[in-house]
């Protein structure tokens, strides 16, 4: 399980300045696990966005969103939705929204940030990969992870070693920042680079107790079967 | 108020030099040899922190000691090796040490030097050590906790590279750095006369003083090496032939007159030269004078 959780709403909302009109995909896989995803989460972030004055122009929940190959079978049933986009909101681990960014050429907003699991990749990994940083900043690096894409994981934009798109550690593993830089000129919003914030908080890289001890943390806590038995008691009461 | 900093402020056009401490505790080379050439001619001479990522003497002593000899140094910090709260604490100890000048360069990657095995650190970048030494001019740590006495007059510079591609990254990131405290900007290595009037077309908007960065170069093969593998750096053929033609007694004199040719013509687009000798510091006075500088 990839553990996620609703970013805050007013967050939520700076990142979405400036987009109207919004498609939301959600994951079914681990957010659904963790109260932070599914189809009443989807409803609730629709109402959420609606009042907020943007227009959802529509919804769709797939399975797992760190397999892409589905992402994309998926998606092609809404393209003529997708096409009067501006923006898709995406309810998943970083991983998920790395992988619906990599399938359309619309801009993808986290509505979750991922907590660190110290290295699960999803269900279907693939070249995503997500550090569980706490902060999701793909909604203004284009969909493209600043910290698991650059080798020394800076926020502030490339630095001095990027040789022909390539990093300075190895000369054929790709400059995450140049990839950055090539995808937000693409879709016309370089201006995401002056909204990251300048300085890292690594306290959201660890997970406090009340996270740890949640089911979705590890499914064999004990206190995983407290629900299931309070509500049979409820029901034989 | 540092010398470089009052030189940058009465629009003098302002040189400084650049020395690497030594793996040792043997300051000879460093401090007679390269410190004596290039003294009398620069306002301030930069100390690397552990260049390309290679342990050596922390830039901070050799700062010091340049201090104590009664020149002024300008202190590299880089990201790689310290944390926040260590970075912060240099700052404020190089300055009891009467270090008043700090670049802040994020650092070469690990990988790139001689402990390949170590932790890179990049708990802050090149961005944010520029606000983490704002804010502790302005008298409070990046916590936000109160300083008891304030470094008030530390002058802060960074890095940028006009050759590198795509150079509208540069300009962004550079702006980030002003927006983050910059003072003033040493430049990488730049070769090409039209790339760096292109780039101070819009870099001197930000009203920002660029030092133009200058290396000598020491051979063909050494220009054909920073071609391939120094991002951002590029050396023009018009430069190399004249190197490759060259006997090898006479390659430094060859290297002195294109770099000085080289420096009539950026001259007027900047404040400033940042020259790093590497090794040829004996060369940087007949440089300099063939430039009237």
């Amino acid at each position: 399980m990839v553990v996620n959780v609703p970013k805050p709403q007013d967050e939520l909302l700076d990142l979405l300045d400036g987009y109207h009109s919004l498609f939301i995909v959600g994951c079914g896989g681990c957010p659904v696990g963790c109260d932070s995803g599914g189809t009443e989460r989807i409803e609730e972030l629709a109402t959420f966005l609606t009042k907020n004055g943007k227009k959802v122009i529509g919804s769709v929940l797939i399975d797992f969103l760190c397999n892409k190959a589905l992402v994309g079978s998926k998606l092609i049933y809404h393209i003529e939705k997708l096409k009067g986009t501006e923006g898709v909101v995406v309810v998943s681990c970083g991983i998920g929204v790395q992988a619906t960014g990599k399938m359309i050429d619309i801009p993808v907003i986290p509505a979750n940030d991922t907590l660190s699991s110290q290295g699960m990749q999803g269900l279907w990994p693939s070249e995503e990969r997500c550090a569980g940083c706490g902060t999701c900043y793909l909604a203004l690096t284009g969909g493209i992870c600043p910290i698991t894409s650059c080798s020394k994981s800076l926020i502030n934009g490339m630095c001095g070693g990027q040789h022909d798109g390539k990093c300075e550690v190895e000369t054929d593993r790709d400059c995450g920042w140049y990839q950055i830089y090539t995808r937000l000129k693409e879709v016309g919003k370089l201006d995401n680079l002056k909204k990251i914030p300048r300085l890292r908080d690594y306290r959201k890289m660890d997970v406090s107790d009340t996270e740890r001890n949640t089911t979705r943390w590890a499914l064999e806590k004990e206190n995983m079967y407290e629900a299931p038995q309070q509500s049979s008691e409820k029901e034989e009461a | 108020m540092s010398r470089l900093q009052e030189s940058l402020k009465e629009g003098k056009f302002t040189i400084t030099g650049e020395i690497g401490p030594p793996k040792g505790v043997d300051l000879h080379h460093c401090m007679e040899d390269e410190v004596e050439y290039i003294k009398d001619r620069v306002v301030a001479i930069n100390v690397t922190d552990n260049q390309s990522s290679v342990m050596r003497i922390s830039s901070q002593s050799i700062c010091a000691l340049l201090v104590q000899k009664g020149l002024e140094p300008i202190l590299q910090i880089t990201c790689r090796d310290r944390n926040r709260l260590a970075i912060q604490g240099d700052v404020l100890g190089a300055y009891v040490q009467g270090i008043r000048n700090i670049l802040c360069l994020t650092g070469d990657h690990n990988s790139a030097g001689d402990h390949p095995e170590s932790k890179p650190v990049f708990d802050l970048d090149s961005v944010s050590l520029l606000d983490a030494i704002s804010s502790l001019k302005e008298g409070k740590d990046l916590a936000g906790q109160e300083l008891e006495g304030v470094p008030e007059d530390i002058f802060q510079g960074a890095i940028v590279t006009p050759g590198a591609d795509p150079v509208e990254m540069q300009l962004i990131k550079m702006e980030r750095k002003i927006e983050a405290g910059a003072q003033f900007f040493q430049t990488q290595a730049i070769y090409d006369t039209v790339a760096f009037e292109n780039f101070m077309k819009e870099a001197s908007k930000f009203k920002v003083p660029v030092l133009c960065g200058v290396v000598l170069i020491k051979s063909a093969g050494m220009a054909k090496y920073m071609n391939n593998f120094v991002p951002g750096v590029q050396v023009p053929d018009e430069m190399i032939k004249p190197l490759s033609e060259a006997p090898k007694e006479d390659r430094p004199k060859k290297s002195v007159e294109l770099m000085s040719e080289f420096i009539k013509e950026v001259k007027p687009m900047c404040e400033g030269l940042h020259i790093m000798a590497m090794g040829w510091e004996k060369y940087v006075p007949e440089m300099l004078d063939m430039c009237e500088l």
